[in-house]
């Protein structure tokens, strides 16, 4: 199995130099493009492609793409922002690609940018990745030096500057148009859209934000074509998708696998649950999709295949929850970081969030009170998509519904028992 | 006061972005990195770098959560709170810390060696607990590990 | 107009707005908060929220937020189906939960839009039982109070203080519940417009902190609409009064004038209605002494100085109404009327009023918001005419704006428009002698003296049109500059010249009327603004009074001995010697409410009303004439300038409408000002409009301490509005509006249901006249004046400063005398300066904040030294702050010599 993403991953190792990389037959889908085809080649390509975004939300990027003005009347400089800001709990993607093969990642920024005719890129990176940033930095400099960044790109007549930026904390800053702001140096509240970036982005020019994982997979989309890509995928999705599981199982990590690879899967490529610890159920994608259980390890891991069970792959990093670990407390856990992160700009969020918190807390440690239940189920009604400004609070809201949908009885057994079954 | 070389890598990170504004951020950090963290003195002077307000400068900092606008331990504990973290135990590991090092979340040892903070997931489920002290990644923690660990941060 | 469904109800609104807006503007209930009609819609609280149908058959719809949502033929909303009426009860829910209980001991309480909204979504109860959430308060300064545990993040502050109005010492701090509105650190609130945060906050976060000083619910203020005496812009004001004082005063909605908002002096000046040092009793000077007399003695005396006078000089007042000025010239005729503005700025005001007329037309604020390009020609705005900053600062987003309108981008989308614009700024000049506030958002910034301003102006008004002559001595840069300026003003669609009295020069003046019409060729949307220093400079001068220099000058001469000063101190006019050489000998009756070196003189003094006890008309500088009412009966012997005047010339005027007659046959140019507000007679329903609420508490209680026995309501000839809660309550005409309330909207939002639309003017008529109609009144167009040089010191080509050009530099808390007698303004005025370039500083060896002497004609100055780097060599300014002694400007001195005392 062709394994764009990762074929030139080898931890041991380390990631591959420029050298090393061309040698793989790295940077030859920038040659070709820049060779032989126009951006709109290059979009085309990837529409056809059928790649939908990797951050989560699973938008096509080719279209995404479509909607930036092109030509010489379009407003410049345009920008292409690179969404490294890997934060969602659970999600352990994209720092794979950055720290083991950055210039995967620069190809794809650079063809990218080719395609939208942008002039200048950021790669927005969280603080913490200091490794992912240390490789990158690594990564440009040889770009820059081998003319595969800058002015006139491989003679072709392209110009592309590529900065990497360090963020300061909060998940928010992964939510494109708050991460905007951010790079814009402000408070990384997220904008109303419309405007869509693509009309009016970073400082009020067309911008086109991307996660990693996209990008990555753009190099090899040029380089093989959209029907290869296509193939890649066992679901009309193209492509690989990078699956990782967490928490009590034999081989947690991150692997890619076929698009549409079935939960069960990527549960045995992590090796099964450890010993003493049965499966009960997990979070599929990161910390802002619905719970499934046990009884799901037949769903399809695409876009579309955990809809009808009422989830989201999300980042296609799962979280497991095991018969040891109490369902209320893992949702307090999330509800704490996510009122924590809310940004507090609207009201829902700022002081909803903080409420389901201090809710499931009353039940974790036993005053948890008759009506709490329905103050719960009120919560992930009212935080719902629309209802407040952006994602955030609707994603908070997901593993909730879920975990009140399958596991109510736990958390009707903190209330009757005043306290939680498995902190005894 | 910046130093001749804080000032030139404010300068160098100006150079990256349309506005000054935007540099902020790094400038920020760049301050934070030699003092640990960002004094009033700090921040007026980088307001002024930075054709921002002192008002301007401090709303964004103290939004960030990575920016710190009061003196910290020599040393920063970052601990992931997120939930592979909580799923494999990191309770247990925060305990243990809170006990060896008699601080809470929030805290700064009485000696000035460490601050102890709660972290979102650190992109390192696969290795829960994990927790990061300074630059450096600590993961698949165990209360002995820990120890051995923080002996290396004097 | 198209057709919206409510609740299956087809209603009719307007294009192109957004939901909440149409609405509200329907006169339907919505809450709301993060939305200000001013400010547009930023969708954070979320409390707007609404059904949206997709069409008839669609029984589910979905929420959204009507603040975000453009209003389209057709629209189906719904605001009683349950799943929006559940979600707003929610979202107050939220709001309430980290909200103290503190309503009885709040400010806001009463006036609280908070609890208006909280009442509207029926919550009740309290579910949330967890801990609240609580901040540290910061001292903000004398101005506004902080109790930020009442916040609820709508954002509002920051985004007027900060968006709106431009300020930059104020922000949000923190992140999610703990978000913070403050500073960096505790201290006083820079901008000038900070008074506002009190009412654009939506609950008892800002509150008024000189109202906390004598504190009075909002239904216990006696209130009337009001016109603020602080500038001359005109702003139109509520002031509340309790007990027989006035305890604060608040914006009333002018769609044209101030729209929502006022500036610090506007709203804190007022105290001087209340001071203990104001002149209260009628005086009488007995053996040397002034003595308190009974009114009718006073009276009689004066009478019998005035009957008795072998010539007299009436002073009118550029702070006193029309009616009373008016009411003065009656008294000692059209010739013997002199106008009591200092001679100096008097020249500018007439002038003003002459560029006015012959025009291109004024704008009003709300037209200055919309000018897409703009030049300020010597003022120093902020601190002149502080609201006119404000208006620019809108006016300045307006080119950049355009680019949204090509996005299709709704302009009332505050988020997305601002993000798209950033920081780009539509054109802007500033010249001026010294820096300005605005210089940070104006595109080019021109420093010089009056001349220099001139040769500027001219040589951009030639590059618009070739007709006229090249300004003598233009140098290269300023030529360029020219050239510039003129381009982008010849590009906008609706640019404007803005200029005034403010640098004192009357070629000024005629410059920026040469570049309006210049540019007014080009562009017949071009208009020109100019203002003027005091409240009714502009009424003064169009009853034509003499200039002061003539009335000093009749009675040095003694063609007068008796003088009648109205609401002046002649101090402040001309030089001490001057006029203490001019009195020397005679007779002075004096009407006031301010103390001052005049009242001290007088033989016969006669304590006036101030506005607050007045009924009056106002000019402001657009010659709009406004009308202002009492807001409370004057206590004991004070009495309105006009009806003491009126006393004293025997004509017994029976109310303010027979002044206003006779004003109109004598003077049928302002004969229009009869109709800026209704006529004492004016009923509704049979009613006058109350003075008082009709929730206003201890009506029979309020002087038990006197009589147990209710006193019947003082009587009001001279207006439709009664000193009572008996009245008509409901929504007058616009200029009788005494408080905005609305059954279920107790704070100022109530005035949506005062507005025809939202922004919209005022139910029930307009309030004010415009008085002036360019073209229609003398004056021929001046196409050239001569700038003479301003660089007083220079000799051609050698650097050489051996003398100074002093010109004013005006403070927005210290040049206006009324408003200096209220302490929380009076505190932040700046000591008696001068201002010297840093060359001419130390070429006369001066240090910063030096003690000096400086030498004017006829009047020697104690000073301090300022150096301000902005100032152009061989340019001085000079603080102009009430009580100083006057001096002419621009005059040219002697540079303070070196360690003077
Ligand atoms: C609260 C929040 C946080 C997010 N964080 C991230 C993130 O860290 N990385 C990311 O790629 N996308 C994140 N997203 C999704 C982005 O908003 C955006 O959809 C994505 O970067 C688009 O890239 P794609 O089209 O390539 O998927 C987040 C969204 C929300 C609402
Ligand atoms: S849902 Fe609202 S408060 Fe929460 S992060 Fe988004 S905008 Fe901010
Ligand atoms: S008023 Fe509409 S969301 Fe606040």
């Amino acid at each position: 199995m062709d394994k764009p993403l990762t074929k030139n991953i080898d931890l041991a190792r380390g990631p591959l130099d420029l050298a090393g990389y061309e040698r793989a037959g790295g940077y030859q889908a920038l040659r070709k493009a820049l060779g032989s085809m126009s951006p709109q080649d290059v979009q085309q390509a990837v529409s056809d492609s059928n790649l939908r975004g990797r951050g989560g939300a699973g938008f096509p990027t080719g279209k995404k793409w479509s909607f930036v003005p092109m030509g010489p009347q379009a407003p410049r400089p345009k920008y292409l922002c690179v969404n490294a800001d890997e934060m969602e709990p659970g999600a352990f993607k994209d720092r794979l690609l950055m720290e083991n093969d950055p210039h995967l990642l620069l190809e794809g920024v650079i063809l990218s940018a080719y395609a939208i005719e942008a002039q200048v890129a950021y790669i927005f990176l969280r603080k913490e990745y200091v490794l992912s940033a240390r490789r990158l930095e690594q990564a440009l400099g040889e770009a820059g030096q081998a003319g595969l960044v800058g002015k006139n790109i491989l003679g072709g007549g392209f110009d592309l500057e590529i900065h990497l930026h360090t963020s300061a904390g909060r998940y928010i800053c992964g939510e494109e148009t708050g991460l905007l702001n951010s790079l814009e140096g402000k408070r990384a509240n997220p904008r109303f859209k419309p405007p869509h970036p693509q009309v009016s982005g970073l400082w009020g020019k067309p911008t086109i934000i991307n996660n990693v994982e996209t990008l990555c997979c753009v190099p090899g989309i040029i380089a093989n074509g959209a029907e290869w890509f296509g193939k890649l995928s066992r679901t009309a999705d193209g492509g690989t998708k990078l699956y990782g599981v967490s928490g009590r199982v034999n081989r947690p990590g991150c692997w890619e696998m076929p698009m549409g690879s079935t939960i069960g899967e990527i549960l045995d490529r992590a090796g099964g649950m450890k010993q003493g610890y049965r499966l009960r159920g997990l979070i599929p994608g990161g910390a802002s999709t619905e719970f499934l259980t046990d009884q799901h390890t037949d769903a399809v891991m695409d876009f579309e295949g955990l809809g009808k069970y009422g989830s989201r792959m999300g980042t296609g990093t799962m979280v497991i929850l095991d018969d040891r670990t109490c369902v209320v407390g893992m949702c307090h856990n999330l509800m704490k970081f996510f009122a924590r992160e809310s940004c507090g700009w609207c009201t829902p969020c700022r002081d909803g969030l903080p409420w389901v918190r201090d809710l499931l807390w009353a039940l974790e440690t036993g005053q948890g009170q008759a009506g709490d239940l329905d103050l719960l189920e009120m919560h992930t009604q009212q935080l719902g998509p629309g209802l407040t400004y952006c994602a955030l609070a609707p994603g908070a809201m997901e593993p909730l519904i879920g975990a009140l949908r399958h596991f109510r009885g736990d958390f009707q057994r903190h209330i009757d028992q005043k306290g939680c079954p498995w902190r005894r | 006061m910046l130093n001749e070389t804080e000032k030139e890598e404010v300068a160098r990170e100006l150079e990256r972005y349309p506005t000054r504004q935007a540099a902020c951020i790094e400038a920020l950090k760049i301050v934070q990195k030699r003092h640990g963290y960002v004094s009033d003195e700090h921040l007026a002077e980088l307001a002024g770098l930075l054709g921002m307000t002192e008002d301007e400068l401090d709303g964004v900092a103290t939004f960030y959560s990575l920016i710190f606008r009061r003196p910290v331990g020599r040393h920063v504990i970052l601990l992931c709170d997120s939930v592979s973290c909580y799923v494999m135990g990191y309770e247990d590991i925060y305990r243990h810390l809170r006990g060896g090092l008699g601080i809470e979340f929030g805290q700064t040892t009485a000696d000035g060696r460490f601050t102890l903070l709660p972290a979102p997931c650190l992109g390192c489920c696969d290795r829960a607990p994990a927790m990061m002290i300074d630059d450096d990644l600590q993961l698949d923690l165990t209360g002995p590990k820990v120890d051995q660990i923080l002996a290396q941060y004097q | 107009m198209i057709t919206i469904y409510v609740d299956n109800q087809a209603y009719q609104a307007k294009a192109g707005g957004n939901l909440l807006e149409a609405v509200l503007s329907l006169g339907l209930n919505l809450p709301y908060f993060c939305w200000h009609p001013a400010m547009g819609s930023v969708g954070a609280c979320r409390q707007c929220a609404v059904t949206l149908y997709k069409d008839e058959q669609d029984t589910q719809g979905k929420i959204v937020m009507a603040c975000m949502t453009p209003v389209k033929e057709g629209l189906r909303i719904s605001l009683q189906d349950r799943q929006s009426r559940d979600f707003r009860a929610r979202v107050i829910e939220w709001l309430m939960a980290n909200h103290p209980h503190d309503c009885p001991v709040c400010d806001e309480g009463g006036e609280c839009h908070l609890q208006d909204m909280t009442v509207m979504t029926a919550h009740d109860y309290r579910r949330y039982r967890f801990a609240k959430r609580t901040f540290a308060n910061q001292d903000l300064g004398p101005f506004v109070n902080h109790e930020l545990n009442r916040c609820i993040a709508c954002y509002r502050c920051v985004r007027f203080y900060n968006d709106y109005a431009g300020a930059r010492d104020f922000s949000v701090l923190g992140c999610h519940n703990t978000v913070y509105f403050g500073r960096s650190q505790s201290g006083p609130l820079e901008s000038e417009f900070s008074g506002n945060l009190v009412e654009v906050c939506p609950t008892g976060v800002f509150t008024d902190k000189t109202l906390k000083e004598h504190y009075t619910r909002k239904w216990d203020l006696q209130t009337a609409p009001s016109i603020c005496v602080h500038c001359g812009l005109g702003c139109n004001t509520i002031p509340g009064e309790r007990y027989g004082t006035l305890r604060r005063v608040q914006a009333r909605y002018h769609s044209q004038v101030n729209g929502y908002f006022l500036c610090d002096r506007g709203r804190y000046g007022y105290e001087f209605v209340n001071r203990p040092e104001r002149p209260r009793t009628a005086m009488i000077r007995r053996d040397g002494q002034l003595a308190a007399a009974s009114a009718e003695a006073a009276l009689a005396a004066a009478r019998e100085l005035v009957g008795s006078a072998r010539g007299l000089a009436g002073v009118g007042s550029p702070r006193a109404s029309l009616e009373s000025n008016f009411a003065l010239r009656q008294l000692v005729g059209a010739e013997n009327f002199y106008s009591g503005q200092a001679p100096w700025l008097d020249d500018c005001v007439r002038e003003a009023l002459r560029q006015l007329q012959i025009g291109p037309a004024t704008p009003s604020l709300r037209q200055v918001e919309q000018c897409d390009a703009a030049v300020v020609l010597g003022e120093d705005v902020t601190n002149f005419a502080p609201m006119l900053d404000l208006a620019i600062r809108q006016a300045v987003r307006v080119e950049p704006m355009e680019l949204a309108r090509q996005l299709k981008i709704d302009l009332w989308l505050d988020g997305p428009v601002r993000e798209l614009i950033q920081d780009r700024r539509g054109p802007l000049l500033i010249a001026s002698p010294a820096a300005t506030k605005l210089d940070e958002i104006a595109r080019w910034t021109y420093r010089s003296g009056p001349a220099g301003v001139v040769r500027l102006a001219l040589a951009t008004a030639r590059e618009l049109d070739a007709s006229l002559p090249v300004p003598d001595g233009l140098d290269e840069p300023t030529a360029r500059l020219a050239k510039e300026v003129a381009a982008a003003l010849a590009k906008a669609k609706s640019p404007l010249v803005v200029s005034g009295c403010g640098c004192g020069s009357v070629e000024l003046i005629q410059a920026a009327g040469v570049l309006a019409r210049a540019l007014a060729k080009v562009n017949s949307a071009a208009r020109l603004s100019l203002t003027v220093p005091d409240c009714n400079s502009l009424g003064l001068a169009m009853l034509g009074g003499k200039n002061f220099r003539q009335a000093l000058e009749a009675l040095r001469l003694g063609r007068a001995d008796t003088a009648v000063v109205l609401e002046s101190d002649l101090w402040d006019l001309a030089p001490t010697d001057a006029v203490e050489s001019a009195l020397a000998g005679k007779r002075l009756v004096v009407l006031d409410h301010l103390p001052g070196r005049t009242v001290q003189r007088a033989d016969v003094l006669l304590p006036a009303g101030t506005f607050a006890e007045a009924d009056g008309t106002l000019v402001n500088n657009e010659g709009r004439a406004q009308r202002f009412f009492q807001v409370f009966p004057p206590q004991g012997d004070i009495r309105q300038s006009w009806r003491w005047l009126g006393d004293l010339a025997g004509r017994n005027w029976p109310n303010l409408d027979a002044v206003l007659a006779e004003l109109s046959s004598a003077l049928p140019d302002l004969a229009p000002a009869t109709g800026a507000a209704p006529q004492a007679n004016f009923r509704i329903e049979g009613l006058k409009v109350a003075r008082q609420s009709h929730r206003y508490s201890g009506r029979t209680a309020i002087t038990a301490d006197v009589t147990v026995h209710e006193p019947k309501p003082p009587d009001d000839p001279d207006t439709p509005l009664t000193f009572s809660m008996e009245g008509f309550d409901g929504i007058p005409p616009a200029a009788l509006v005494p408080r905005f309330w609305s059954p279920g909207w107790n704070s100022q939002s109530a005035l949506t249901r005062f507005q025809q639309e939202v922004n919209g003017p005022l139910r029930g008529g307009p309030a004010g006249v415009r008085l002036i109609n360019p073209g229609s009144s003398g004056g021929t167009a001046v196409s050239a004046v001569s700038g003479e040089s301003d660089q007083a010191g220079p000799q051609a080509g050698r650097l050489c400063y051996q003398k100074l050009l002093v010109v004013p530099a005006w403070h927005i808390y210290g040049s206006e005398a009324q408003s200096m007698q209220s302490p929380a303004l009076a505190g932040r005025a700046p000591r008696p300066y001068l201002g010297l370039s840093p060359a001419d500083a130390a070429q006369a060896g001066l240090q910063a904040d030096q003690r000096i002497t400086a030498q004017f004609d006829g009047q020697s100055l104690s000073l301090e030294a300022r150096i301000l780097p902005s100032l152009p060599r061989g340019l001085a300014v000079l603080g102009m702050l009430a009580g100083q002694p006057a001096v002419q400007l621009p005059a040219i001195i002697d540079p303070p010599p070196k360690g003077a005392p």
